[in-house]
């Protein structure tokens, strides 16, 4: 069958798929019992493998089996989830997820999934996955001691109980082999010969015959009764080739009764409350499944088509300009009504097309979840985090910018920001340290922060820093406020990590976050309390293509200001210009604002000289103000903002341009480097 | 058939003052009659400012600034010729586009080195043609940023 016309229909929603499958871990991390999440994972998972089946991706289709076997057994609760078994899970989501993006750059989904796939069979069967054999292994601090064999049966515990009581010696006997052994079957057949003269072999995980068959990874475990002593039984074995390492324990029946019993006591509560959660759930089945997924008629459109729609879009903005201003020309009444109607309806239009191109910002957070799990691990630090309002909506574009920065933030926290266990608990804070991500609409702006509560930036390291590494000089570094200081850190060349780790701090610094968002058209501020945190507040704009601007003349030019920076414009005497210190200040409803001649800055012809009355733009970065001194206001416009090319990259105080209605070019005033 | 040996290249002829340059078509993505220039404060004095081609807003040069010739009225015959270079787009401002020639590779010789003049290094070699001297230019060096980015230091 010829599926490559569904290829893409099968990436789209895998990756949902995928995202979902994230998303429900994470949540059954934190609520093991919840039987919804588990049903809800057994169902995406079941999905996945139906279509990467038919569409051929077999080694997907493998690996989605065994996870939805692995889930089909935590259903019934044969299986009971701990964190050796999430890890193996989350890993064969990850590899779930690698594949799936190689299928979508065009790959054949193929990977080598053996591992894990042995994994999840063991845990299926309810068997032990060993540590050593995880491909991935993440830094466990301790090695498990306890006992890490499962599912005895009565037997085998009245075998293990009758030679405990005889004087003989219970042992868990973990053989790891190496990597590079070419007979494992040979090496286990000796290991057994080995304890076969020491004591009786009462168990072994993986079971005997898969051992046999080669049908294992590197390690396996037996239990193993012998009156001989712990040495000389890892002497012995030892002596057999091709060995890595071999770890005895102490098998304690009693304990694993103990955990048994501690099991059952969780299980059966859980039925209980499961018992009571599906009665509930017959009562009123149909308006729960109702409220569960609220379904709105969706239709998947390609994002190639909505950049198309928004292109043309675009070109019907200048058209209405240019319309309206041949309307207002030639002052004929209807001529007029209809251009005012259309410019109602495309204004509507406009409204539903950027609309449909917001995606809620929870495409980029979702990920940042198992991020965090996984640095945290990887630092061996304890971190929480905690998300508010990923429903926010965001310009696509924009979404797609904002990841790469976020996650370099969020890194930054993590490593530098959150201490380790010891630390926090020194100064008295909980071990484990919270990532507060939030994000909300204010006005024409989306703003995200990423606080922590760690260790906050100590000011003396980032001044000192900032001296040696030549970013500000003596002079400068005693005039700075707090935020200036904490703003250095964002500097090009500056790096306060005292030891480069492998999570950041390998040289490309926040000032490339900085960067990439101030591209975007938006800006970044820190705050920061030393052992309290800090606060990187990212404010962006909500969309990036169309703005309304306020038109404004300066000698016989015409330049836009986003009307997103804009406080007021005002008409002002000459007169009340005061003089501060050499500059031209006016006192603007109570605040001292310094006066900025935008002839001057874009060496226009001065025309103002003979006037009575300025007229001022009143623009604001942050809590900072300035007045722009302009020749006459035009008019507030919608406009389509364009780049002044590759060319021009990096004009001064001149964020990009657009087209007006007459086609002329009107260059758009980057405000924010103007207030100082 | 003899076109197939020898290794032609064609190029678009423009003049600038009394002297003939050229550019390799393929760099060249329209003649554009001349037309009103948004002016971009704050940059190099050769840089014309912006103009709407076609919706695109595209950066223009004056070549006679670029390469130091006195500047001279705007005529009937200006021309601004779009060229495309990586991922720039630029307009040239020229005094007129004359024709699209092609000229052998085994007629384009290296830029004579005249003793006592500045080094131009915008020049990638000279092709002599009957009795033409086309002067083939060398478009990245032309449009090299490092120039209006030093000035833009200095301003701003």
């Amino acid at each position: 069958m010829d599926t490559s016309q569904y290829l893409d229909v099968f990436i789209d929603e895998s990756t949902e798929h995928v995202e979902d499958l994230y998303n429900y871990l994470l949540e059954l991390e934190k609520n093991p019992t919840e039987t919804n999440l588990i049903e809800e994972i057994f169902r995406a998972a079941h999905t996945l493998k139906g279509m990467s089946a038919t569409m051929g991706f077999q080694d997907v289709a493998n690996l989605t089996h065994k996870l939805e076997n692995v889930f089909d057994g935590i259903r019934y609760e044969r299986i009971k989830i701990d964190a050796t078994i999430m890890d193996v899970i989350f890993q064969a989501v990850d590899n779930l997820n690698a594949m799936i993006e190689d299928i979508a750059a065009g790959g054949d989904g193929k990977g080598d999934v053996s591992t894990i796939v042995a994994n999840l069979e063991k845990i299926e069967n309810g068997e032990v996955v060993t540590k050593e054999n995880d491909a991935a292994a993440t830094v466990e601090g301790t090695v498990e001691t306890d006992t890490t064999t499962s599912n005895l049966d009565e037997f085998e515990l009245s075998i293990l109980e009758e030679s405990r009581d005889r004087g003989f010696h219970n042992y868990e006997v973990t053989v790891q082999l190496r990597e590079d052994c070419l007979l494992k079957g040979a090496r286990v057949f000796m290991v057994f010969e080995v304890l076969e003269k020491l004591g009786e072999v009462i168990k072994s995980t993986p079971p005997v015959t898969d051992l046999e068959e080669e049908n294992f990874d590197y390690s396996f475990t037996v239990l193993f009764v012998s009156q001989s002593s712990k040495e000389e039984i890892q002497k012995s074995i030892e002596k057999v080739s091709e060995i890595e390492h071999v770890t005895i324990n102490l098998f304690s029946v009693e304990a694993y009764k103990q955990q048994l019993i501690d099991q059952e006591e969780q299980s059966s509560v859980l039925t209980f409350e499961e018992k009571k959660e599906k009665t509930e759930d017959k009562s009123d089945k149909a308006p729960k499944a109702k409220s569960k997924k609220p379904t709105s008629k969706t239709i998947r459109v390609n994002i190639e088509r909505l950049d198309i729609l928004m292109n043309l879009f675009e070109e019907l903005v200048i058209d209405r300009g240019r319309l309206e201003q041949i309307a207002s020309e030639l002052n004929n009444n209807d001529l007029q009504e209809t251009v005012e109607r259309m410019t109602r309806v495309s204004g509507d239009l406009q409204n539903i097309i950027l609309t449909m191109r917001m995606v809620p910002i929870d495409q980029v957070f979702n990920r940042f979840p198992r991020m965090i799990r996984q640095l945290a691990r990887d630092l061996q630090k304890e971190v929480d985090i905690e998300i508010i309002g990923a429903e926010t909506e965001l310009d696509r574009t924009v979404i797609d910018e904002i990841g790469d920065p976020l996650v370099h933030l969020i890194r930054n926290a993590i490593d530098h920001g959150i201490e380790t266990p010891d630390v926090r608990k020194q100064k008295g804070k909980p071990t484990q340290g919270t990532i507060k991500l939030q994000a909300y609409h204010s006005g024409n702006h989306v703003f995200i922060e990423i606080s922590d509560d760690g260790a906050g930036i100590n000011k003396e390291k980032v001044l000192k820093k900032a001296l040696e590494n030549g970013v500000i000089t003596e002079s400068t570094a005693n005039n700075l406020t707090n935020q200036q200081i904490y703003e250095l850190i964002m500097e090009s060349g500056f790096s306060t990590a005292d030891s480069v780790s492998d999570i950041s701090g390998r040289g490309v610094g926040l000032d490339v976050v900085k960067n990439t968002i101030e591209s975007l058209g938006g800006n970044i501020t820190i705050n920061a309390e030393e052992n309290q945190g800090s606060i990187f507040s990212v404010q962006l704009p909500l969309t990036l293509s169309i703005m309304s601007v306020l038109l404004v003349e300066l000698s016989d030019e015409t330049y836009a200001i986003p009307l997103s920076s804009i406080i007021e414009t005002a008409i002002i005497q000459k007169s009340q210009i005061m003089h501060a210190h050499n500059k031209k200040v006016i006192d603007f409803r109570g605040n001292i604002v310094p006066l900025t001649f935008l002839n001057e800055v874009f060496e226009t012809e001065q025309t103002i000289a003979d006037q009575d009355y300025i007229s001022v733009v009143i623009v604001r970065k942050g809590d900072k103000m300035t007045a722009l001194v302009v020749d006459s206001f035009i008019g507030q416009q919608e406009v389509v903002l364009k780049s002044l090319g590759n060319y021009l990259s990096n004009t001064f105080a001149i964020s990009g341009a657009t087209i007006l209605g007459d086609g002329q070019v009107a260059l758009i005033i980057d405000s924010n480097v103007l207030v100082k | 058939m003899e076109n197939e040996m020898t290794n032609d290249k064609k190029v678009i002829v423009f003049q600038l003052k009394d002297e003939e340059y050229a550019v390799s078509v393929q760099q060249v993505g329209s003649i554009e009659r001349m037309q009103p220039i948004t002016r971009v404060p704050q940059t190099a004095d050769f840089v014309k400012g912006v103009i709407n081609l076609r919706g695109v807003v595209t950066p223009i040069i004056d070549l006679r600034a670029r390469f130091g010739i006195e500047a001279s009225e705007m005529s009937e015959s200006t021309r601004i010729i779009i060229v495309y270079l990586d991922d720039m787009e630029v307009g040239l401002i020229v005094d007129a586009a004359n024709d699209v020639i092609d000229i052998p590779e085994d007629a384009i010789e290296p830029a004579p080195e005249v003793v006592g003049t500045v080094d131009a290094d915008y020049i990638d070699g000279v092709a002599k043609l009957d009795n033409r001297l086309l002067i083939l230019l060398n478009l990245p060096k032309v449009l090299s940023k490092e120039e209006i980015n030093e000035l833009k230091t200095v301003e701003g």
